[in-house]
């Protein structure tokens, strides 16, 4: 039995953190990259020589320029041939560089992917096996995470209506190629005409939004959570430089959740405010820690905000029980100690250690002490998940699949205008449904069939 | 009861007579194996049970597949169709299909007759109580009447028969079919093994006498002319006389005769538990559950050219005879009918078909293979095909030879039998073209060049087969080849005969095949463009298929390509799933239950997600290294 791996896809993606870096790294592998080298460089780089080259776009618009190193089966990384792409670490760089490779005849990589040739051409120890199979397994689970949040709120219902769409079209479809004795050849008509530009259109819609919207939504979620009155609003406009938190003394006064994007070294973060987590008789209050906590969950850093000055426990445990209990575990908690110049202490940051397992900020939100201190902090933490699949390539996945899916729709609608070819256009769309099941899991031909068996009345 | 043992010992022992059995027997005497056909009554082999039709679609796919690994049931269609049909002849050539009404007597006659001609087969008629196993192993059989007869493999292929319950109204009785006994023995012997067992459902419905039927108030459905032909060793020729289907609907009156007779309906008042096809709705069942639609469509076929019985398809029935009867009355054209046999449902048990390999062998007792409704299948072509695989698999293994089965991107028979294997079902499995992914490749008039090679390879096509396939395909290449290599150059008289069609002027030289590739443009817009073409329809639609499919039939191509990988990676046997490390609870369940021979089949299986399969791949990377250094 040989297992080395002779897959014809070439696999790409970004080896470095996102963020504004000083550099991006771009790693592709796999048959094509001498071709996607020549198409993007112009030049075929000698075999693991520094090559400075400018990276160019299809219509030779320059995107960005730097080092390429081009190693050739089997003296690489993975085994297969691999080029390396080292420019400019801007996210948007970063992003057009991507799409472009992907253009060129790559697919983005899955988690651990490239590990995973790696070992299957054996490039790796056999020892490593279960620490690849562990990467995999957590960096899937991390993506998967990451791809339900991205798919949160109003676009995922947009998806999903697109989806639904999709179906009711491939059910009339295949009704009427499967069942051409039924009186229900809708392809005879009009309607799948029709129905095919709106999904067609919806498709357009959801593209347009999906690209306004990621820019903003890209980066970490940082949820600041305490009891009421231990300042968090104060930490959150200290963090963004603006007055959006009212502040007062008053307990209870943030009733919303509260999002404030900010960048710090040009990753983008997104802090959440949470509405202080008490029972309270206020409906409207009620509704804003229902709210603070669908955004706990979907945190990547819990910052546990407590008033030193009244606090002196530093175990999340003994702090806010009941708040703790309810979390999966403390591993992605920082506990904040605010208003540290009450009690007349330096600003300092305390590892997680022993007894402690969380990591502690002391700070004064108010005097603006320790504040720099916690934007480090935010950034190593930036880094350590990067190493896993973030949001960003989440998104990026999401854009390309819809992206796919587009051009799937339009060649069908090309088939059924040209040459009303309902089996090509069936072929283009099951690609499309493909496509879109990389978002929202599969579909299967039963299912599909079960869908036409309950929608209309077949059988003789 | 004395045990006696049968003289001479077989390769194959085949039981049942079906559509299954008597394709499985004839595959594996054709491969040379000394088969024997064991049957309750030699008078039925090729009997139709159900409606009196080959092929449709999806189905007359199989047909072909069959007929390309040199099976029966094309021919006999050929030898016994009345009336010949191309189902969506307006839609493109993946989908056309072909049907047959055929004349029950005739078809039984013809399969009759192959069986008989076929070298290395034996048949004998009595009824099988019981399967000889030592060390999960098949040796044998043991008939009714305590003959025993030894092979090293047994294909069961006992349709309805094991443990078969007919229902008509609340009464019911134990029944294989209308007029034959099932197999409780046999039925009660093979539930003690380890196999998942569960039962099923379907129904026929009442037949009619056509002389008590007034046809002048029905749509008259003719068959297609030219008259389509099923088996590429066939002609029209060989069809005997043709005649016309009718068309006539149930009504609102139907309807209330059915909803008053529900109470006395074994389906909705739960004596039937058995699950029936849902594209095969008994008619009290659409009426039940499509309350909004005041109409269904009858299909009034007749049984054949010798006999006055017709089949209306679409009312299939277990209510009682006094509603059969007045249900059928309140039809147009049914007003007086007579009818001549009740309709009936049918319960029946089938075994889990996850229990199988991709060569219809058990995974528990070897040598034993299933196929056909056992298998949880309805249909005679799905029966047929399945028969014909585990008929060659049984030759394969009785003479020491490795097992081959067809992927999924080779033939329907392939989808079909991954389809059983990896999903199971929950209801009698009918093949759809939608559910073969690479349904563009899939083709009905591809399934020799699909298949035929390898069943030569096999043993299972005769040299007069064989030279006509090498003819066609030498024909196809021929005419594939002076298409591309002749050219058209803008200005000539041939440019402006094409512009008129295109629509638009030629702009720089193209080859013929080019422009044939064109939507607007067909095989008879540049056959004699410049050069002769093809008068041979076979090669004139292989070579037009082939051109207009080409972008598709390319990407589908390498999607196959990158899969293949994962086809070529068996599963071993003894793998232990539960020391995989990030195999989450649910996949581990899975793989355990369903133990998938390759890593491809494990892919399909609902649930199994990318990065599991990446921890399987590195988990056998990880057992075949440790392996070899111990080797």
């Amino acid at each position: 039995m040989t297992l080395t791996s002779s897959d014809k896809d070439t696999i790409v993606a970004q080896a470095t953190p996102p963020g504004r870096g000083g550099v991006g790294v771009i790693r592709v592998s796999g048959p094509k990259v001498p071709e996607i080298a020549q198409s993007l460089l112009k030049q075929t780089p000698a075999a693991r020589q520094v090559c400075f080259s400018a990276f160019y776009a299809n219509n030779d618009s320059v995107i960005d320029q730097g080092v390429a190193l081009l190693f050739t089966a089997p003296a690489s990384f993975t085994g297969e041939h691999v080029l390396e792409l080292q420019g400019h670490g801007g996210q948007v760089v970063m992003d057009l560089l991507l799409k472009e490779i992907i253009k060129l005849g790559a697919r983005q990589a899955r988690p651990g992917e490239f590990s995973e040739r790696a070992f299957l051409n054996n490039k790796i120890d056999l020892t490593q096996a279960e620490a690849i199979a562990d990467l995999i397994d957590s960096s899937s689970e991390q993506a998967a995470r990451n791809a339900v949040k991205s798919l949160q709120g109003e676009f995922s219902k947009r998806i999903h209506d697109l989806v639904e769409a999709l179906i009711m079209l491939r059910m009339y479809v295949e009704a009427a190629i499967d069942f051409p004795e039924e009186e229900i050849d809708f392809l005879a008509d009009s309607k799948v005409g029709s129905d095919l530009d709106e999904v067609i259109q919806r498709l357009d819609r959801v593209l347009v939004e999906a690209h306004q919207g990621a820019a903003l939504q890209e980066g970490m979620n940082v949820v600041m959570a305490g009891l009421p009155n231990a300042g968090k609003s104060s930490l959150l406009n200290r963090l963004s430089g603006k007055d959006s938190a009212i502040v007062t003394n008053i307990p209870g006064t943030t009733r919303d959740v509260l999002r404030e994007h900010i960048h710090i070294d040009g990753m983008p973060l997104h802090i959440i405010d949470t509405a202080g987590l008490r029972d309270s008789p206020d409906e409207i209050e009620q509704e804003g820690i229902r709210r603070a906590w669908s955004e706990i969950k979907k945190a990547d850093r819990i910052l546990l905000v407590v008033d030193a000055s009244n606090v002196k426990e530093t175990h999340p445990h003994d702090i806010w029980p009941d708040f703790v209990d309810l979390l999966e575990g403390l591993g992605n908690i920082t506990v904040i100690q605010n208003k540290c110049d009450l009690l007349n202490v330096e600003p300092a940051f305390i590892k997680a250690e022993g007894d402690q397992p969380c990591p502690i900020i002391r700070l004064s939100a108010k005097q603006g002490e320790g504040i720099d201190l916690l934007t480090n902090h935010l950034k190593d933490c930036m880094g350590y998940q990067a190493g896993s699949e973030g949001n960003f390539s989440a998104r990026r996945r999401h854009l390309d699949a819809l992206e796919r899916a587009q051009t799937f729709l339009e060649t069908g609608q090309r088939q059924l205008q040209a040459a009303q070819a309902g089996e090509l256009l069936a072929e283009d769309l099951r690609q499309a449904q493909q496509c879109l099941s990389e978002i929202t899991g599969e579909f299967s031909s039963d299912d599909l069939l079960g869908r036409i068996f309950s929608s209309f009345c077949i059988g003789k | 009861m004395t045990v006696v043992d049968y003289p001479q010992s077989f390769d194959v022992i085949v039981v049942g007579g079906g559509h299954a059995g008597t394709e499985a027997a004839l595959a594996a005497a054709r491969m040379g194996s000394k088969t024997l056909l064991l049957t309750h009554n030699v008078d039925t082999l090729g009997q139709m049970s159900c409606n009196p039709a080959i092929g449709g679609i999806g189905k007359s796919h199989l047909v072909k597949e069959i007929d390309a690994l040199g099976g029966a049931m094309a021919l006999a269609t050929d030898l016994a169709g009345i009336q010949f049909r191309t189902l969506n002849s307006r839609k493109g050539p993946a989908v056309r299909a072909t049907r047959a009404q055929t004349d029950r007597a005739l078809y039984k006659a013809a399969i009759r007759e192959t069986l008989e001609n076929q070298q290395n087969l034996s048949i004998f008629q009595q009824s099988v109580d019981d399967l000889i196993i030592t060390d999960n192993r098949v040796t044998g059989a043991v008939t009714q009447m305590g003959l025993r007869f030894f092979a090293p493999t047994v294909v069961l292929a006992t349709g309805t028969f094991l443990g078969g319950v007919i229902h008509i109204g609340l009464e019911n009785h134990s029944g294989g079919r209308a007029g034959d006994q099932p197999s409780i023995a046999l039925a009660k012997r093979l539930r003690e093994l380890p196999f998942r067992v569960e039962r099923l459902k379907t129904g026929t419905p009442p037949r009619i006498d056509a002389r008590s039927v007034d046809f002048s108030v029905m749509q008259e459905q003719p068959g297609d002319t030219p008259l389509p032909i099923m088996s590429f060793m066939g002609s029209r020729e060989m069809h005997p006389q043709q005649v016309s289907c009718f068309i006539t609907h149930t009504n609102e009156k139907t309807h209330d005769i059915i909803r008053a007779g529900l109470d006395r309906s074994p389906m909705y008042t739960g004596v039937i538990d058995g699950v029936g096809p849902r594209y095969c709705p008994s008619v009290e069942d659409k009426v039940h559950r499509y309350a909004d639609k005041n109409s269904h469509q009858i299909f009034v076929e007749p049984e054949g050219l010798t006999t006055h019985e017709l089949y209306p398809n679409g009312i299939s029935t277990s209510l009682p005879f006094d509603v059969q009867l007045e249900l059928v009355r309140s039809i147009q054209g049914f007003e007086n009918a007579h009818i001549t046999r009740p309709g009936y449902a049918i319960e029946y048990d089938f075994f889990n078909p996850q229990d199988l390999k991709h060569t219809l062998e058990t995974k528990f007792i070897d040598g034993l293979f299933f196929a056909g409704q056992i298998n949880g299948t309805t249909g005679y072509e799905e029966a047929g095909a399945q028969g014909l695989l585990a008929g060659l698999n049984a030759s394969l293994r009785a003479q020491g030879k490795e097992a081959w089965h067809p992927r999924r991107d080779e033939a329907y028979l392939g989808v079909l039998v991954d389809d059983l294997i990896t999903l199971g079902t929950q209801e009698p499995y009918r093949m759809f073209t939608s559910r073969a992914e690479y349904r563009l490749l899939l083709r009905q008039d591809n399934a020799d060049l699909r298949l035929t090679e390898k069943a030569r390879e096999l043993g299972l096509v005769d040299d007069a087969r064989w030279a006509r396939f090498n003819e066609k395909c030498e024909a196809v290449a021929s005419e594939q080849q002076r298409l591309a290599e002749t050219w058209v150059q803008p200005g000539t008289p041939e440019a402006e005969q094409i512009a008129d069609k295109l629509g638009s002027k030629l702009a720089h030289e193209y080859s013929l095949m080019a422009l044939l590739k064109r939507p607007e443009l067909d095989y008879s817009d540049v056959k004699n463009l410049k050069g002769e073409g093809s008068d041979d329809e076979e090669v004139a639609e292989q070579v037009v298929t082939q051109a207009k499919y080409e972008g598709y039939i390319n990407r589908q191509m390498d999607e196959i390509e990158r899969l293949r990988r994962h086809e070529m990676t068996r599963l071993p046997e003894d793998f232990v799933y539960d020391d995989i490390p990030g195999l989450s609870n649910e996949v581990k369940q899975k793989l355990n239950d369903l133990r998938p021979e390759t890593l491809a089949a494990a892919s399909r299986i609902p649930g199994v997600t990318p990065a599991a399969v990446s921890l399987l791949l590195i988990q056998l990377k990880k057992r075949d290294a440790v392996l070899v250094k111990t080797a």
